[in-house]
Formats: structure tokens, sequence, C-alpha cells
């Protein structure tokens, strides 16, 4: 599958008030166009919810639900329920941010993923809570400085490491799961298409550089997302019932180094942070390729 | 609905006839989370669902906040939902509560009274209940297990009639309701059917036709929507006078609108209750009037929307109104109360709030005739106390 076999029609249109060279729009935009007319979407408190959809301006054309923020996972379930009642087939959607899915949200996620219910739900990882300005989040990498996490005198940055949220999922023997990066559209493409001819629970994690939060040139978006997955910050690989199933490996790896330093929110690391930043990375490494880097 | 039922009489809980009654409403889709006292409603709905009575589709979610957010959702998708919930429960779905309102969808929600900790203990209290006054839910209190399966029926009839659109949450004393059986008559599922009549949503999530439901939303449209909702809630009070007006004369028992009034025609003093202490207050009412008192009962069934005129009429007539309350505004006093006092506003009659039964506390003959007692002593005259702590260790009357 290719961007040029995407169907011409927007079911996400460009009348979104997103910041320039955020990634979420063009995330949601592709996504729709292999999800179809046949979708329902929910969205949780975020940046897409009101870039999206502050009435009465609305960039979907599809039906669409906002209740709050935690419970995406609850959201999708019924939605999905409804139309199981009613005998209808409808692709039922959640696309939650990074906040609400590793933290304020994984309750209401895990179990609705427990339950197998029917439905997709895509996580946007742009790794803070950026609509409400910043703030670190479960994903926020080691060392980031976020308004909740400056880097300080005495304090540099967050101090703790991204959770795994992709393994996570796969631990609980889902149908599928798959991260994403948009720098790579083909697998992109392919890994969200698979996601909707499969049936039962499926997570969809994909990073979304956020030029704002990150603080990096917008135009280089794409560029941010591309080191992430070289430097092995962002892994992508599937896994069905909790088995990695395709996993892909840089042809070479590149230092953290030279991914974090287009971005503002690690300007102040230290040798000794990007040290530490690198440890973390080269232990993902092995546990995920089963071999050192 | 796959099975037909006939009407029938049953001896059963109060929790049962909650579950009943949705099943008889032929509910689209449950999703619930376990709680004492209320546990009995899920699993009695669970058995109907895995027997085949109904194809409802139960989504047994992991927590009370998630429940609450699947029925809305599912509500937004065209379905009847049902749930229930208790206490700690319901304190959990706060934040949801004002979702299913705000999104005029009409999910009903029993919830068992029970005392929200600390400290923790499940017994009866409507301190989880009253406190939600304002997320624009319907609230209604059940005297009786039969009062349970008709008010369940009665709440799909108020709530998804057009001039009001809110959700409903009939409330049932813990264990005194939940637990405890008794005769209840059930209509046949067809008879149900032919009353509440089919769910018409006025928004649904369809792909044929799209629309937003619940967006971000500026300054310039909310408003608008908080009135629409104020006015949906004072319709509904015409509503439910039908409603229960329609029920009596199809199924033969009569629930009078609002309020109901117990041998309040030359009463000098009325206590006004609510929950199942009115069945007590019942007796003594005819046992001081055998005693020639002139005393009478107002049976408070709804306390949002509030049945202020009522109140305000049954006022006219009496020298002093009594308030029971099992829930508490500290520093305050009883919700009910608090709400009878404002809407006795510039009238001369006193109003004496007693509270008892707190935390599960049983409430006697006994208490209630003191309540009386009170009443009697204080009528005409401006109270020298406005709160009485009824039975509480340490607190003298
Ligand atoms: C219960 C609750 N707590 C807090 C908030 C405030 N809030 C809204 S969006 C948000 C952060 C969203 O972060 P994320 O999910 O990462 O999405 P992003 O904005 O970064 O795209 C927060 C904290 C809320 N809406 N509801
Ligand atoms: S703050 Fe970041 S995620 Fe939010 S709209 Fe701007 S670029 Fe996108
Ligand atoms: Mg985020």
């Amino acid at each position: 599958m290719n961007i040029k076999d995407l169907p011409e029609e927007s079911l996400f249109t460009p009348g979104h008030t997103a910041c320039a060279g955020c990634a979420a729009p063009a995330i949601v935009r592709n996504m729709m166009k292999i999800f179809g007319k046949d979708t329902i979407v929910y969205t949780p408190a975020n940046c897409l919810l009101v870039f999206s959809g502050t009435y009465p301006h609305l960039a979907w054309k599809v039906p669409y639900l906002h209740e709050a923020f935690e419970n995406t996972g609850a959201c999708i379930s019924g939605v999905a329920r409804a139309y199981r009642r009613k005998g209808r087939k409808v692709l039922v959607v959640g696309f939650a941010g990074d906040g609400g899915t590793y933290d304020i949200g994984i309750q209401a996620l895990s179990g609705a993923a427990e339950r197998n219910e029917d439905a997709i739900y895509v996580c946007y990882d742009n790794e803070a809570y950026m609509n409400t300005g910043i703030q670190r989040s479960g994903a926020t990498p080691y060392g980031a400085s976020t308004t909740t996490t400056p880097a300080g005198r005495k304090i540099p940055g967050k101090l703790e490491h991204k959770k795994d949220m992709a393994e996570i999922m796969r631990a609980h023997e889902i149908p599928y799961v798959a991260t994403l990066s948009i720098s790579h559209p083909k697998d992109f493409l392919e890994k969200v298409k698979k996601a909707k001819e499969t049936e039962g629970f499926r997570y969809l994690h994909v990073l979304s550089p956020c030029p704002t939060g990150w603080r990096f040139d917008p135009s280089k978006t794409i560029e941010m997302a591309r080191k992430a997955v070289d430097s092995g910050m962002w892994t992508l690989y599937e896994a069905e019932y909790g088995e990695i199933t395709n996993i892909y490996k840089p042809k070479k790896k590149i230092p953290v180094e030279e991914y974090i330093k287009g971005q503002g929110r690690f300007r102040h690391f230290t040798p000794e942070m990007i040290e530490e930043l690198q440890r973390w990375v080269d232990r993902k490494w092995e546990r995920l390729y089963g071999e050192k880097p | 609905m796959i099975q037909k039922l006939p009407a029938k009489k049953m001896v059963i809980t109060g929790d049962y006839a909650a579950a009943y009654g949705a099943l008889l409403c032929d509910v689209d889709v449950v999703a619930a989370y376990p709680i004492t006292p209320q546990t009995l409603i899920v699993e009695e709905f669970s058995t109907f669902v895995n027997d085949g009575i109904t194809d409802a589709e139960f989504i047994m979610v992991e927590s009370e906040h998630s429940a609450m957010s699947a029925c809305i959702a599912a509500q937004a998708a065209g379905a009847r939902t049902f749930t229930a919930t208790s206490s700690q429960g319901l304190a959990l779905m706060h934040e949801m509560l004002f979702v299913a309102s705000g999104l005029r969808l009409p999910i009903v929600m029993p919830v068992v009274n029970r005392t929200v900790a600390a400290p923790i203990g499940i017994w009866c209290e409507h301190n989880d209940s009253m406190p939600q006054r304002d997320a624009g839910w319907i609230q209604m209190a059940c005297e009786d297990n039969q009062e349970v399966l008709d008010m369940i029926i009665m709440a799909y009839k108020i709530g998804e009639h057009k001039d009001v659109l809110l959700p409903v949450m009939p409330c049932l004393d813990a264990f005194i309701l939940s637990h405890t059986v008794e005769p209840v008559e059930a209509p046949s599922s067809d008879e149900v059917a032919d009353f509440i009549g089919e769910y018409k949503p006025h928004a649904v999530l369809d792909p044929d036709k799209p629309m937003a439901i619940g967006t971000f939303t500026p300054p310039e449209y909310i408003q608008e929507l908080r009135y629409q909702t104020h006015e949906a809630m004072k319709k509904a009070k015409e509503v439910i006078k039908n409603v229960t007006k329609d029920f009596a004369s199809k199924f033969g028992r009569d629930y009078y609108g609002l309020v109901e009034e117990y041998r309040c025609d030359d009463a000098e003093v009325v206590l006004i209750t609510v929950g199942t202490v009115t069945g007590t207050a019942r007796e003594v009412v005819d046992k001081l009037r055998q005693e020639g008192k002139k005393v009478g009962l107002v049976k408070s069934r709804f306390y949002r929307p509030f049945p202020a005129e009522e109140v305000k009429k049954i006022a006219e007539n009496v020298e002093a109104i009594g308030v029971y309350d099992r829930a508490i505004s500290y520093g305050s006093g009883g919700p009910l109360f608090i709400e009878t006092r404002n809407a006795l506003y510039g009238m001369d009659v006193p109003v004496i709030n007693f509270l008892a039964g707190l935390g599960g506390r049983d409430v006697v003959t006994g208490d209630v005739e003191k309540m009386y007692e009170i009443l009697l002593e204080n009528k005409g005259k401006k109270p020298a106390k406005e709160i009485y702590w009824i039975g509480t260790r340490g607190v003298s009357i």
C-alpha cells in the first residue's frame, strides 16, 4: 500500500487549527482515508479535540463523539456494543493522546482490551500533555524539559524514562498491536489497513512529533520522526495475540544525541544525561531485537 | 427482547425489581460495575443475558466511571441503556453524570442509597445521590419494591419524553429494599412496550448522517444549552404528572405525580419524608390520629425536579412543617430541608429539620413520634431550634 493508492476524498478536512508542522493532523487524515466513511470516531480531551472540532467548525466528515478525558476505552466500547446490538457493521475508532492513554486513560483502555471489544484505539504520542501547555506525561522521555519538569538549576528535567505502553498493550494478547511513524508511510498505511481488516481490539501507537512542545523547526517534523526510529528511541513493530510478528530494524542505528540535538526540550542535556538516555535505548533494543546494538 | 414475559406476581428483592424493570423495558445496552448493595442488580441482569431471556449487550466494565461513559456512548449511538450503582461508585461517576444530562441522554440508573466513606459503611444513607443534585438528573425516591419496579418503567417514559430528554435516577434504600423480599406485581413485557413506546433518539452517531456530539464549545453557545436543560427539568414536572396518571389507568397503581399526601386534609402539622421511612411514618400517623392529633404525612418522591409548588400549597394550610433527611450538608442542614425552606421563602410557617438514620441506623416508630411531638410543640411558633438530630449519642433534643 502506498500514498498514491489512497482515495482522494478526505474525511478529515484541512479546516483545522493545529500548529504548523504538527504531525497529528497528518496521522489522522491518512488513517481516516483507510478507515473510510463507515467510521464513528471518539476523541477525549486533547489537542486533536480542540483543533479539529471547536463548535461550530468541524474538520470531521464522520460522526464524532467527545465525553471526557480518561474514558476512551469505555466510550468506544459503548458505541461498538450499540452497533452490534443493531446488527450493523461500523468501524469504531478512538484517537487519544499519550496523556489520555499512558496515564489517566490506562484503566479504561486496559478494560476494553481485556474484553476484546471490537474497536480500534489509536494513541498519537506527542510525549506530553500538549493541550494544557506541555506538562510531563508517562510518555515523556528521560530528561525532557516540560512545564512540570522544567530544566531547573537543581533538577534537570524529567527524572524518569518513558513508559513502554505498546509493550503493556502487547501483554494484553489482543488481536493486533502496531507501532507506527509518519516517517515510514508505506509501513504506516499497511498497518492501518491491517488494523481495519482485523476484528476485536486493535491498538495503534504512532509517534507524533510536536514542534511546539518539543521546540523544533516546524519544517522538520518528518525528520524528527525518522531520527526517532533510526536512533531506536521509537521502534516499529507489529504483534498479534501477544507475539511480535514483524519488527523493523534501522539499517544504521544513529546515536540518540543526533535525535535530540534539534529539539529545545533536550537543550540542557549534559554528556551524562545523553549517556543515560542512550543506555535506555540500548536496553530496549536488546529486549526487542534479542541482541546487543 | 428474545422472550416475551407474561404479567406475574413475584416475591422479590428491590434489586431484583430494578433489574427486572430494565428487562421489561427491553434495554439494548447495559454497562455496570458491582458494588454492595447494588450487586444483585448486576448479577440478576447477567443471568437474564446468559439465560437468553434478553439479547441486550452487557458490558462488564472495569469501573463505574467507565460504566457511565459506555452508557453515554451507547445511548449517543441510539441505544436504550441501563446501569446501576451505589455510594462510592456514584461518586466515581460524578464527572460523567454531567455529560449524560449535558448531551440530553435519557439513561436510567437506579442508585441503591448507601453511606459514602469515610468511615466506610455499606448501609443506607442518602449522601450519595443527594450531592448529585446539580448534575441534571431527575431523582426519584422509592418506598417499596413495587415502587422500584414501577419507577424504572416510568423513568424511561419520563426521561425519553421529547420535552424532557434527561437521565433519571430512581433511588432505593440499601438493604431495607435492595435485599429485602416483598410481593411485587409485574406487568407483561408487551404491556410495558406499549406503555413506554419505542426509543426515538433525537441525535445519533450514524455514518449516514454524520454529526458531532459533545465537541469543544465556546461561550457563545453554552449558556443557551444551560437554559434549555433548566427548562426541561421544569417541564419534567408536568410530564411526571401525566405519566403517573397514564400508569395508574393502565396498571392500576397511582403514584399521584410528584408528592403523595397521607391524611393531610385537616392536618395541623405535616412531616415530609423520603425513602423507606415513609412506611414507618404512615404507621405513626395512624396511631397519632387515633389519639386525636391532627398530623399528616407528605412523601416527597422527587428531589429533582423539586415539587416546590406542591409543598407550598400544603404549607398554606398547616401550622408547622417537618422535613426528614437521611443526608447532611455539613454546617447547613439536610438537603431536603434546605430545598423545602427555599420553596417556602416568604411564608410564615415554621420549618424544622429532623436528621435520623445516618450511616444506616434504623429509624423506628419512636423516632418518628418524637418528630411529630416536636412539630406539635412548635405549631405556629418561631422555632427555637431548626435542626434536630434524632437518636444521636451526646446530642440532646
Ligand atoms: C479529568 C480531567 N483531568 C484533566 C483534564 C485537563 N486536560 C485536558 S487535555 C489534557 C492533556 C492531554 O494530553 P494528551 O492526552 O497527551 O493529548 P495532547 O493534548 O498532548 O495531544 C489535560 C491534562 C481534563 N480535561 N479532564
Ligand atoms: S501543541 Fe503540538 S500536538 Fe498540539 S497542535 Fe500544536 S504541534 Fe500539534
Ligand atoms: Mg500528548
